[in-house]
């Protein structure tokens, strides 16, 4: 890809992203002020401002220069009086660099306003709405005062165009003012202007209001508002229809009737030529419907073609977004796609990671009646020319060996007999994992592995060939010369996780089979103890050497554990899942990043999120104090939220809090509503940031869940609680007790309770 | 909500670059798209990347990259469609889309970016609506080729080609009506079927699946209505049966919104106005049983001179497509594995044939009046042959008893065996 990468300057950071861009931008960039000099001269040059063209077309070029990266805001005057021109191409090009430079130029910007409030009045609605759009997206300080009447007259407009631009200008008018504060006339007239006849409109006013009311959670649906938009639907464009198909979703009907009105409604739009109106709509059904399955079931059934048709779409961007989302059905419905399982035959042009779901789908849809066509196309993707490819497809034949073991195991078999390295050990890696899970077949891998030693050299797949040797080593009659080769050169070997298993390995066929294995015994743990230099390695081998002179029994009775656990496979791939546990993921990104990568990229955003802006709201507070950096801040804010001071750092010992816990009366008894995951973590991280101390809790996931806390205020009245979570009702029951009694400090110590808990759930929603 | 859009060359510069939101890092951002996707792994997907909050969404069309970031979780099928559908009208209003038309036409896709979104919200991609706010004109240049001579009759007379528009014909933009010059109505159609193919070594077909398409293009003042005649016998499903032959028969079938179906189960007629620009008219596919032969046939011969070790593979491909039919985009990606039927080896004999045929030219000109996805040709004559010498030279040697089975490994993905056109 980066063909001369290396002949990049190690101190050019440009050049970090390919040789190219370095080539074509290093001219320009060392000559940037020679550049920005000559543009400055011709814009002020009188005779090129008397020729429209010639004028355009340096223009022009301060526009290509600016998008190759170069800092053009230099010749900023210049570009503000080409912008008093009634040539709109040049007015367009000049507002585009404006909106750019704004920010780094603002004193020189606020020159450019007169101008664009001219326009804004201007007869032509084109000219109308690109100037306000234009001075709208300045993004600089102080603009607001400015944009602030030109939207309230845009908002009023006769042209839809220009209402168009007002509505999504109130959007940014409130982005840049930052505070949080809403202009209530506002809001109400942009519900009003839900009623435009314009559907543009409508839909930037939905738009418009969901980033206004972000932090009250958004645009409000009410009833009249959701049957309002369900009939505005069919004027809208496939983007508006997608749109509001995701606004609808917070709607909740009211009765069963109402419910399936919208459903047979929002029919047409399962039909639409538009895969994102498509997804859109049967997001929504899922959703809706998420109390009739056989409703679900319906919707996915007809989502199937759209589906189909886009895993076999030309964009392969659209491709693999469609069997992510094939993989997320059949992780419900294993059956769904069963029947089309040569839609997800790869060919071979297609790109690396769209392959790799295919083969994960039909892996997946694998049935009685297709596994001996999937079994063929997956051999073949085996001998693929890219390893990694191959390596795939035996893994997954692997998969597919847990129901269809014989098949498998035979066509794993004939691969051995490829004699390829990389075949090999992963045939052999497969092998392992499946005599764990299928004893069944232990006796046919038993028949195939020996002969492929030869044929493996890295580490994973000498590891488990080897571990196969050790545990079913007595069905293998050279089980002890292959051992022995291994021992011959382990001086040479460079793994110490293969050595590590080949003590073990070589122990435990020792045990079945002593007179073959007690000399290369001897050698292996001298070698071990005497010349290995890895400690690990070592350690093993004294560890065994010590355990042999215990006695072989004791040594019998350490060694051979199982040799398989069928139930690991349960472990392994979780039951079939309910698809309301993942219809609010459908059509968006979590799917197509996967749920686990998701996960990790909403952490770290959620961390990102919460550090820097908690300190900042106004409402601090009232949300409750919970990062401990804020430390200092919460203790000057406790006391007027309820004159409540609790000491930090006085830690009871758990055999005085039993005994006072015991000897006391509760004196307030409470639920709190609480659903889903738990991390008892956070909740004692967030009780010790109020100086509560967590005494003692049960683990994560123990049902009931039980936690005992205590607190003490400077008067030295001590709070002692215990917070329960029974699994089947959704609450978390609060029990406090008190040395004295106090009903004022009570109940501030509860409120302070209260909201650490509700922060925690708040969060973790 | 998209925070910005921007469009990278296939060697990573910036070609346009527009940030709408102003809420997230500057424009080093399309750098650290361009570091990301060629540091990726192979077997993670680029489609959609991650970095800081930020995600990176794009789509790589005629070797360009159109990205999109965005800091919410939104549908990701909406925006591939929304860069699809940007790709289409770049390409409308610039006549073709490449690094050449992109750069040469800055201003023009700036304006038209600006109308499309606004603060990351689409406004319309309708080519009628924004042929009323576009006001810059497409820059178009017309390099020399040595296609267009071909056009050209020795002595002035009439060639094959010369009856026909130009194939570049189609690639104007559709703007261009208001200048005096080509105030032409045309129309262009275009069926544009892909094929994938598996064949066995006795040729014998083990896999079909068709994928075709209708592709229009309008340069027709809007509004005027049209009438697209399918030919009676046109099956859709497998049970429907019409005419008396054997039918054109597809599996499914589905139609653009704005395709009005009100005599298609009668007369097979699809009637539409079209907007002016590109536009795909319906989509069709196809698989397994094919009504009709194949366009092509493909007659494979391997052999091994066991004592150079060498590997000889002819691949002769026998077209059946008449001779005025041209198919620009052909291409035949090959040769997977070869071996006996009952060798305990990897694959069944077989390789592995895609011909990405192209669209249908001559383009059809002037009001279309009839125009059929045609799945079976008449006969022609073209005969494609070529030897695919094995790049390593010997496949690494087989131990097995049987005399023949290979396992062919070329390391590298694209041997000279691998493309023959």
């Amino acid at each position: 890809m980066l063909p001369h990468q290396d002949e990049k300057e190690p101190t050019s950071y440009r050049g970090s992203c390919g040789s190219c861009p370095v080539t074509v931008r290093k001219m320009p960039y060392l000559g940037s002020e020679d550049v920005v000099k000559e543009l400055k001269k011709a814009l002020c040059n009188p005779h090129i401002q008397a020729d429209r063209l010639r004028y355009r077309n340096v223009i022009q070029r301060v526009i290509r220069y600016m998008t190759q990266g170069l800092d053009m805001s230099g010749v900023f005057m210049e570009m503000v009086k080409a912008s008093a021109t009634v040539d709109i191409v040049q007015k367009k090009l000049v507002y585009l660099y404006m909106c750019t430079y704004a920010p780094l130029k603002p004193d020189l910007a606020l020159l450019a306003i007169n101008t664009l409030c001219k326009d804004c009045s201007d007869p032509n609605p084109m000219v109308r709405g690109l100037a306000l759009r234009s001075m709208c997206s300045l993004r600089m300080p102080g603009v607001q005062e400015y944009i602030q009447q030109p939207i309230l007259n845009g908002l009023r407009d006769k042209a839809s165009y220009v209402r168009r631009v007002a509505v999504l200008g109130c959007a940014k008018m409130h982005n840049l003012h930052g505070d949080s504060e809403v202009d209530g006339a506002l809001v109400n007239e942009l519900y009003s202007l839900l009623r435009d006849q314009d559907p543009i409109v409508v839909v930037n006013c939905l738009r418009s209001l969901e980033e206004i009311l972000k932090l009250e959670g958004g645009v409000v649906i009410n009833k009249p508002i959701a049957h309002h938009l369900l009939n505005r639907m069919s004027k809208l464009d496939q983007w508006g229809q997608a749109e509001v198909l995701n606004f609808l979703l917070r709607y909740q009907p009211r009765s069963e009737e109402e419910l399936f009105d919208i459903l047979n409604l929002l029919d047409s739009f399962l039909k639409s030529s538009s895969p994102g109106v498509v997804m859109g709509a049967t997001k929504l059904f899922l959703i809706l419907a998420k109390k009739f399955p056989h409703v679900q079931t319906d919707v996915l059934v007809r989502v199937k073609g759209p589906l189909l048709a886009a895993c076999s779409s030309e964009s392969r961007e659209l491709c693999f977004v469609a069997l992510c989302h094939v993989r997320q059905i059949l992780h419900s419905l294993p059956g769904h796609f069963s029947s089309h399982y040569k839609k997800f035959f790869c060919s071979y042009s297609e790109p690396h990671y769209i392959k790799l779901q295919k083969v994960e789908v039909l892996c997946e849809l694998v049935n009685d009646e297709n596994v001996q066509q999937v079994l063929e196309e997956l051999r073949g993707y085996c001998t693929d020319v890219s390893a990694d490819f191959a390596q795939a497809a035996i893994f997954a034949i692997g998969g597919i060996a847990r129901t269809y073991t014989d098949q498998c195991v035979q066509i794993l078999t004939e691969l051995l007999g490829l004699r390829q390295e990389h075949i090999t050990t992963v045939v052999v890696q497969t092998f392992r994992d499946l005599v764990w899970l299928c004893p069944q077949c232990t006796e046919a891998v038993c028949q195939a592995l020996p002969g492929c030693e030869e044929n493996i050299q890295d580490s994973e797949g000498k590891q488990a060939l080897i571990w196969l040797l050790g545990v079913h080593g007595e069905r293998i009659p050279n089980a002890p010369y292959v051992l022995e080769d291994f021992v011959e050169n382990v001086k040479s070997e460079t793994f110490p996780a293969v050595k590590m298993e080949l003590l073990t390995a070589l122990l435990r066929l020792f045990l079945s089979r002593p007179a073959e294995c007690q000399d290369m015994l001897g050698r292996l743990l001298y070698y071990c103890i005497e010349e290995e230099k890895d400690m690990a390695v070592r350690d093993r081998g004294l560890f065994y050497y010590r355990l042999l002179l215990v006695g072989i029994d004791e040594v019998k009775r350490i060694l051979c554990s199982p040799k398989s656990d069928p139930t690991l496979g349960l472990l392994e791939d979780p039951a079939e899942r309910p698809v309301n546990s993942w219809a609010s993921d459908f059509n968006t990104l979590v799917p197509v990043y996967g749920k686990a990568h998701w996960a990790t990229i909403s952490k770290c955003q959620g961390a990102e999120r919460c550090g820097p802006e908690l300190p900042k709201t106004s409402s601090f507070a009232a949300s409750g104090p919970l990062i401990p950096e804020d430390n200092k801040e919460r203790e000057q804010e406790l006391p007027d939220s309820g004159a409540l001071m609790l000491v930090p750092n006085r830690q009871l010992t758990a055999d005085y809090f039993e005994k006072t816990w015991l000897s006391l009366k509760v004196a307030h008894q409470q639920v709190l509503p609480w659903r889903g995951e738990f991390h008892p973590d956070t909740l004692q991280m967030a009780l010790q940031v109020v100086n509560i101390q967590t005494i003692a809790m049960s683990r994560a996931g123990t049902r009931p869940w039980k936690a005992y806390l205590s607190a003490q205020d400077d008067t030295g009245c001590l709070f002692l609680t215990e917070l329960l979570l029974e699994p089947e009702n959704s609450e978390m029951q609060i029990s406090v007790k008190q040395n004295e009694a106090r009903t004022e400090t009570l109940n501030s110590f509860i409120s302070v309770l209260e909201t650490v808990i509700g922060t925690i759930e708040e969060i973790k929603s | 909500m998209i925070s910005q859009f921007f469009i990278l060359s296939s060697k990573g510069d910036p070609l346009i670059y527009k940030d709408f939101r102003g809420d997230s890092g500057g424009r080093d951002v399309a750098e650290l798209f361009y570091r990301k996707l060629t540091g990726l792994p192979g077997d993670e997907s680029p489609v959609v990347m991650h970095h800081d909050g930020r995600h990176f969404i794009h789509i790589r069309h005629s070797s360009l990259y159109l990205v999109v970031t965005t800091s919410e979780n939104v549908s990701p099928f909406s925006l591939l469609e929304l860069l699809s559908r940007l790709a289409t009208l770049l390409g409308d209003y610039c006549g073709s889309l490449g690094e050449g038309t992109i750069s040469r036409n800055v201003a023009l896709v700036y304006e038209l970016l600006d109308e499309v979104l606004d603060y990351g919200y689409v406004q319309t991609t309708s080519t009628e609506m924004l042929r009323n706010f576009i006001q810059t004109e497409a820059v178009v240049s017309k390099p020399f080729s040595l296609f267009d001579l071909s056009s050209v009759g020795l002595f002035g007379a009439e060639t094959q080609q010369s009856k026909v528009a130009p194939s570049s014909a189609a690639s104007r933009p559709v703007l261009s009506s208001r200048s005096d010059q080509s105030q032409k109505n045309e129309v262009f159609l275009d069926v544009v079927e892909r094929l994938s193919v598996l064949i066995a070594s006795n040729g014998s077909l083990l896999k079909v699946d068709v994928q075709g398409e209708i592709r229009l293009k309008s340069f027709l003042p809007s509004g005027s209505e049209m009438r697209i005649g399918l030919t009676e016998e046109f099956c859709v499903g497998k049970s429907e049966l019409r005419g008396y032959g054997p039918g054109i028969r597809v599996d499914e079938v589905s139609f653009h919104s704005s395709v009005n179906l009100d005599e298609f189960e009668s007369h097979r007629i699809l009637r539409l106005q079209p907007p002016q620009g590109e536009l795909t008219v319906m989509r069709y596919q196809l698989s397994d049983d094919l009504p009709s032969p194949l366009p092509f046939r493909l007659f494979p011969s391997v052999q091994w001179d066991r004592g150079s070790g060498r590997l000889q593979v002819y691949l002769k491909l026998r077209c059946d497509l008449p001779s005025k039919r041209e198919i620009p985009g052909e291409r035949v990606s090959s040769a997977r594995q070869a071996c006996p039927k009952k060798a305990p080896s990897p694959a069944p004999s077989l390789s592995k044939l895609q011909p990405v045929s192209g669209a249908e030219q001559p383009r059809a000109e002037g009001r279309a009046g009839g125009g059929s996805p045609s799945l079976g040709p008449a006969s022609g004559a073209r005969r494609l042959s070529t030897l695919g010498p094995f790049p390593d030279g010997r496949p690494r040697a087989p131990r097995t008893s049987q005399p023949w089975a290979l396992h062919l490994g070329p390391s590298s993905g694209s041997g000279p065996g691998q493309s023959l056109l």
